[in-house]
C-alpha cells in the first residue's frame, strides 16, 4: 500500500513540475527570457507622470465609452433627457470616444480597421 | 492513504511557497518566463488540492475511521449524502475546502487574465498563493485533516444531527465559494496598486469576479437563513449573531464596490474609493472566516479552538496595514480623472447607495465586534443585542431601497430636472396607492414596515415604468412585438436590466422581512394531547403523540434511533387548514456512562420543526416531547441494567409505545409569520437577475456592436 | 467661493455629519449593552433591574421544567459559584447539562429572571469524550 502512495505521489509531483516548469524549459529553448521592456519602462514612468496607455487599458476604456454612448441613447428615448441635453452629452462622448480611438490608431496602425461583414444596420 | 493527503498537502506549501518568489522574481525582473511559472503554479495548487479533496472524500464515503476527522464527524449510520458533506463539518475539513475552492477560483481568474495585466497578475498570483500558502500551512502545522489514530475505531461518532439537513450540504461551499471569491479582487487590487496600474482595464478583469463573489456570498447567506428558518428550533431566519453578520458585512462593502465601478468605468473618478472597497471586502471575508474558526466572539456557530486565533490576527493585521499603505503611497496615482458633472444624475444616486451600504457595513460591525472593543475600552465585556441592531439598520435599509427606486428614473451624468420630476410620478403614485391600501387594510400600526411596503411600491413602480419605456423605445425603433422587444431590450442591455431585476428582488425580499417580522405571532404552551390553542387567526389541536424508531423508519432520513412528535390539526374559523407532525429526533451517542440503552438516545436531540408554507403565511411549529418523565426514566434505567447491549433497541421500542400509551404534556411553539416565502423569492429573483447582469454577450454579438458603435462614433464627428 | 474651496466645504460637512452619526451610535452602545459576566461575577455585581449577559456551564443535575419555565443553574467554567434562573421561552437544541450556556438575565428581587428566548447554547465541536492526551475543544 505504502509502495503504491509513494508512487502516486512521485507522480503527482512529476506532474507538477512538468507544468510549472513548462515556461522556463521553452524560455531556455528559445534562447534567453524575453524581457519585456515595457513593463519596466512603465514602471519608471508612472512614477514621475501619469500612468502610460498601455493598448489593453485604451481597448477597456474604448468599450466603456461605447458602452456611455448607448446608455445615454437609452436614456433619452426612456424619457429620462431632454432632447437638448441628449444632443450635448452625445456630442460630448462621441468626441472623447474618437479621441481614445485616435490613441489607439496611433498605437498599432491598421488595427482599427472593421471586421469583415460589420454593417450599420 | 492519509499519508498521500499529507502529502498533498506538503507539496501544495512548496508550490505556493515556489509561485510567490517566481511570480515576484517574474514581474520585478521583467523575466515573463517566470511570471508564466508563478501563474502555473496556481493550477498546480488546484490540481493537488483536488487529489487531497479526493483523497477526504473517498475517506469518509468508505467509513475509514482511521482518520480522525471521519471518526469524528461520521458514522455508519450516517446517511451517504451526508457523510459525503461531513468534510466540511470539521475544522480540518473546513480549512481543505476553503484552500481548495480559493485554488479553483484564482485559476480561473488567472486564466481569464492571462493575455493581459501581465505585472498586475504577477503580483495577484504572488497575494493569492500567499492566502493558499496561509491555509495549507494551517492545516500542515496546526490542524490536519489527515492525522490518524491506530488502531482505527470500529465506528465514528457520527454526523452531529443538527446538520444533517439539505440546506446544510450546500450552504458552506456555497459560502466559502463567496468568501474565496472576495479575496480575488484584493488580490488584484493589492496587485494593481503594487505595479501601479489602476485604470480601466483592472475595473474590467475583476468586475465579473466582484459579482461573483456577491452572487455566491448572497446565496450562502440566504442559505444560511434558510436553514435556520426551517431547520432550526428557533423560527427566525436571522439573529444578528456575529458569524452570521460576519458573512453579511463583506457582501455589503461587495455590493457598495459593484455599484463605484461602474463610475470609475464611466467617469474615472472614485479610484482611491473603489481599490480600497476591493481591499475592505477581501479583508471582512478573511475576518469573517476568522470569527467562524476562532471562538473569539460568543456566537452559536462559533466552533473550533482558539488555536487559530493567532495565525489570523497576524493575517489580518498585515492585510490591513498592507492596504492602507498601498494606497497612501499610490495615491497620486489614483486621482481622479474628472468630477461629477451634476448632483442630479445617476452616478450621485450611486454615490448616495455607497454611503448608505458602508453606513450599514459600520453599524454591523461595531455592533458585532461590540464585545471585544468594550472590553479593550472599559475592561468590561459587553454585548449589543438584536434590538440595538434593528434600531440602526432599518432605517438605513429603507433608505436603501428608496434610492433603489430613485436611481433608474435619473439619468447618467446630468439628468434633465423636467424629465426628472415627470418620470417621478408614476412611482409616487404608487407608493401612495400601497400606503391607501395599507390605510385600509388598517396595517398602518407598525410605522416602519408600512414604510418600507411604501418604498418598495415606489420601487415597483419605478422599474416597471423603466421595463415599459424602455420595451416601447425598442418597439418603436424595431418594430417588434412587445414580448419580443422585452426580450430584446434585456438581452441587448443586460447590465441595466439584470440589475433592475436584482434590486426587485431586493424589495421582495425586504417586504418578506418586514411583513414576518412585524406581523408574527408567536405562542408558546404546553399542551396534552385534546387541548388546543389560538394563534393568531388559527386554531391548533394536538390531536395524538406519534412515534418512530430506528434510522429505517425515520421520516426525515437523518439517521434518529428515536423520533417522538405530535399530529396536530390547523384549523381556520372551523375550516381545515393543514395537517402538521412536528417531531424532535433522539440519536445515538458514544457515551458508555449512559448505558446500553440510553447512549442509543442520548446524543444530541434535534427538533424537526412542521411547517405549513404557503404565499400568504407559514405556520410553523416545534415540539419539545418530555422524554425525562419518571415513567420514561425508569425504562431507560432498567433497560441499562437488565437487557444485553444487543436487545437494547427493545428498551427503545418500550419506551416509544409508553409515550405513545400514556403521553406526558409536550411544550409547543407556534409562529404564524406573514409573507415569509417571498424572501426566498426575492432572493431567487435578484439572483437571476445578478446572472443576467454578469452574463457575457456572445463574442460575435460584441464585434458587431463594437463595430457599429465605431461607425455611429465617426459619423457623428462628420456631422459636427 | 471656487469650486475648490465649495468641494472642501462640502466634504467638511459631509465628513462632520459622519462623525456626528458615529459619535451617536457609539454612545448608545455602550449604554445599550449588556455586560458578560460569569456566575462569581454575577453574584458580586448584580444591580436589580439591569440585564446581564450570563455566561458558564449549566450545573448536572440542575435542570427542571414545570409548564413553561425552564429552571436549571449555571456555574462557572471551572466550577464554583452556581445561579439558579428560572427562563422561558425557546431552549435550543443543544441545550443539555454540563454544555456552556449565554443567557441574558435580570435580578428580580433575589431572583434571576432569564430573558425570552435569549438563551444561546454552544455548539459544541466535539462529542466523543477524550482520551486524557488529548486536548478538549470548548
Amino acid at each position: 500500500m505504502a509502495f503504491v502512495i509513494a508512487i502516486l505521489m512521485l507522480a503527482l509531483v512529476g506532474l507538477v513540475l512538468l507544468v510549472v516548469g513548462a515556461p522556463l524549459r521553452r524560455a531556455r529553448r528559445v534562447g534567453g527570457s524575453r524581457l519585456v521592456t515595457g513593463a519596466r519602462a512603465q514602471r519608471d514612468d508612472a512614477a514621475a507622470s501619469p500612468p502610460a496607455h498601455t493598448l489593453d487599458e485604451l481597448e477597456a476604456a474604448r468599450e466603456a465609452k461605447y458602452r456611455e454612448i448607448r446608455d445615454a441613447e437609452l436614456d433619452f428615448r426612456t424619457g429620462k433627457l431632454s432632447r437638448e441635453d441628449y444632443q450635448a452629452i452625445d456630442a460630448g462622448l462621441r468626441a472623447e470616444a474618437i479621441e481614445i480611438l485616435d490613441s489607439l490608431e496611433a498605437m498599432s496602425p491598421g488595427d482599427s480597421l472593421e471586421p469583415p461583414g460589420a454593417s450599420d444596420a | 492513504m492519509a499519508g498521500l493527503g499529507f502529502a498533498c498537502l506538503v507539496l501544495a506549501l512548496v508550490v505556493c511557497a515556489y509561485g510567490i518568489g517566481a511570480s515576484l522574481y517574474g514581474v520585478r525582473r521583467g523575466r515573463v518566463e517566470f511570471s508564466e511559472s508563478g501563474r502555473r503554479s496556481v493550477y498546480a495548487l488546484a490540481g493537488v488540492l483536488t487529489v487531497a479533496m479526493i483523497v477526504l472524500e473517498v475517506a469518509f464515503l468508505r467509513n475509514d475511521f482511521a482518520f480522525n476527522t471521519v471518526a469524528d464527524t461520521s458514522s455508519r449510520t450516517t446517511p451517504a449524502l451526508y457523510r459525503a458533506a461531513a468534510v466540511w463539518s470539521s475544522q480540518e475539513g473546513s480549512l481543505l475546502l476553503w484552500a481548495w475552492l480559493m485554488s479553483l477560483w484564482s485559476s480561473l481568474a488567472l486564466f481569464l487574465t492571462r493575455k493581459r495585466l501581465r505585472d498586475v497578475a504577477a503580483y495577484a498570483t504572488a497575494i493569492m498563493l500567499g492566502f493558499g500558502g496561509f491555509f495549507v500551512a494551517l492545516m500542515v502545522f496546526y490542524a490536519n485533516p489527515f492525522a490518524t489514530t491506530n488502531p482505527a475505531p470500529p465506528e465514528g461518532v457520527g454526523l452531529d444531527p443538527l446538520l444533517r439537513f439539505p440546506t446544510m450540504i450546500i450552504h458552506p461551499p456555497m459560502l466559502y465559494s463567496g468568501y474565496t471569491l472576495c479575496t480575488i479582487p484584493l488580490a488584484f487590487g493589492m496587485g494593481a496598486l503594487l505595479a501601479r496600474r489602476v485604470d480601466a482595464d483592472w475595473i474590467k478583469a475583476i468586475r465579473r469576479f466582484a459579482f461573483a463573489a456577491w452572487l455566491f456570498l448572497g446565496a450562502g447567506i440566504l442559505l444560511g437563513a434558510l436553514w435556520s428558518y426551517s431547520e432550526l428550533g428557533w423560527g427566525g431566519y436571522w439573529g444578528w449573531d456575529a458569524v452570521e453578520n460576519a458573512s453579511l458585512m463583506p457582501w455589503l462593502t461587495g455590493t457598495a464596490f459593484l455599484h463605484s465601478l461602474m463610475i470609475q468605468e464611466k467617469r474615472g473618478m472614485l479610484k482611491v474609493w473603489n481599490v480600497s472597497l476591493a481591499l475592505a471586502t477581501g479583508t471582512l471575508a478573511i475576518m469573517g472566516t476568522f470569527l467562524v474558526r476562532s471562538g473569539i466572539l460568543d456566537s452559536i456557530h462559533a466552533f473550533g479552538g482558539h488555536t487559530l486565533g493567532v495565525p489570523f490576527v497576524c493575517l489580518i493585521a498585515a492585510l490591513i496595514g498592507g492596504s492602507i499603505y498601498l494606497v497612501v503611497s499610490r495615491r497620486d496615482m489614483l486621482r481622479s480623472e474628472h468630477r461629477l458633472d451634476s448632483w442630479l444624475s445617476r452616478e450621485s444616486i450611486f454615490l448616495a447607495n455607497n454611503v448608505v451600504l458602508v453606513g450599514l457595513c459600520f453599524v454591523i460591525f461595531w455592533g458585532t465586534y461590540f464585545p471585544l472593543i468594550s472590553e479593550a475600552v472599559t475592561g468590561q465585556e459587553a454585548s449589543v443585542g438584536p434590538p440595538w441592531f434593528d434600531r440602526y439598520t432599518v432605517p438605513l435599509a429603507l433608505i436603501l431601497v428608496l434610492l433603489s427606486g430613485v436611481g433608474p428614473v435619473i439619468a447618467w451624468r446630468r439628468a434633465t430636472l423636467a424629465n426628472a420630476r415627470r418620470n417621478f410620478v408614476v412611482p409616487i403614485v404608487c407608493a401612495l396607492l400601497v400606503l391607501l391600501a395599507l390605510l385600509i387594510a388598517g396595517v398602518t400600526q407598525k410605522p416602519l414596515a408600512a414604510a418600507m411596503f411604501c418604498c418598495a411600491g415606489f420601487v415597483f413602480g419605478s422599474i416597471g415604468q423603466e421595463f415599459f419605456r424602455g420595451t416601447r423605445a425598442r418597439r418603436a425603433m424595431a418594430g417588434e412585438a412587445a414580448p419580443l422587444a422585452l426580450l430584446a431590450l434585456v438581452r441587448r442591455n443586460r447590465r441595466r436590466y439584470g440589475g433592475y431585476i436584482v434590486h426587485i428582488g431586493i424589495a421582495v425580499l425586504f417586504i418578506g422581512v418586514a411583513a414576518s417580522s412585524s406581523f408574527e405571532h408567536a405562542s408558546q404552551l404546553g399542551l396534552s394531547p385534546g387541548q388546543s390553542t389560538r394563534v393568531g387567526a388559527y386554531t391548533v389541536r394536538y390531536v395524538r403523540p406519534t412515534a418512530t424508531i430506528t434510522p429505517k423508519y425515520d421520516e426525515a432520513h437523518t439517521g434518529s434511533t428515536l423520533s417522538l412528535g405530535a399530529l396536530l390539526d390547523v384549523t381556520e374559523h372551523g375550516r381545515h387548514v393543514a395537517t402538521l407532525n412536528p417531531s424532535e429526533g433522539f440519536y445515538a451517542s458514544q457515551e458508555a456512562s449512559q448505558g446500553t440503552v440510553g447512549s442509543l438516545i442520548g446524543g444530541q436531540p434535534v427538533s424537526h420543526v412542521a411547517m405549513d408554507a404557503s404565499l400568504t403565511r407559514n405556520v410553523w411549529t416545534a415540539i419539545e416531547p418530555d422524554i425525562e418523565t419518571p415513567a420514561l426514566k425508569r425504562i431507560v434505567t432498567v433497560g441499562n441494567s437488565t437487557l444485553p447491549p444487543e436487545d437494547a433497541l427493545v428498551a427503545i421500542a418500550y419506551l416509544a409505545r409508553a409515550y405513545l400509551k400514556h403521553p406526558p404534556q409536550a411544550q409547543f411553539n407556534f409562529l404564524v409569520s406573514p409573507l415569509v416565502f417571498w424572501i426566498w423569492i426575492g432572493g431567487l429573483i435578484s439572483f437571476g437577475g445578478g446572472l443576467i447582469a454578469l452574463w457575457p454577450a456572445p463574442s460575435v454579438v460584441r464585434r458587431r456592436v463594437a463595430a457599429r458603435s465605431r461607425a455611429r462614433a465617426l459619423r457623428g464627428l462628420a456631422r459636427a | 467661493m471656487n469650486p475648490s474651496r465649495k468641494r472642501t466645504v462640502r466634504l467638511v460637512v459631509a465628513l462632520s455629519a459622519a462623525v456626528v452619526l458615529a459619535s451617536a451610535l457609539i454612545y448608545t452602545s455602550f449604554s445599550a449593552a449588556s455586560p458578560a459576566l460569569t456566575p462569581s461575577q454575577l453574584v458580586r455585581e448584580a444591580q436589580p433591574g439591569r440585564s446581564y449577559q450570563l455566561t458558564g456551564t449549566v450545573v448536572n443535575g440542575s435542570v427542571h421544567r414545570e409548564g413553561a419555565v425552564l429552571d436549571f443553574s449555571v456555574e462557572d467554567r471551572v466550577g464554583g459559584t452556581a445561579i439558579p434562573l428560572a427562563y422561558t421561552g425557546i431552549v435550543p437544541d443543544p441545550f443539555r447539562e454540563g454544555r456552556e450556556v449565554i443567557v441574558t438575565v435580570e435580578k428580580q428581587g433575589t431572583r434571576f429572571i432569564g430573558e425570552r428566548n435569549s438563551l444561546i447554547t454552544k455548539c459544541p465541536s466535539k462529542y466523543k469524550t477524550a482520551p486524557p492526551s488529548e486536548n478538549q475543544n470548548s
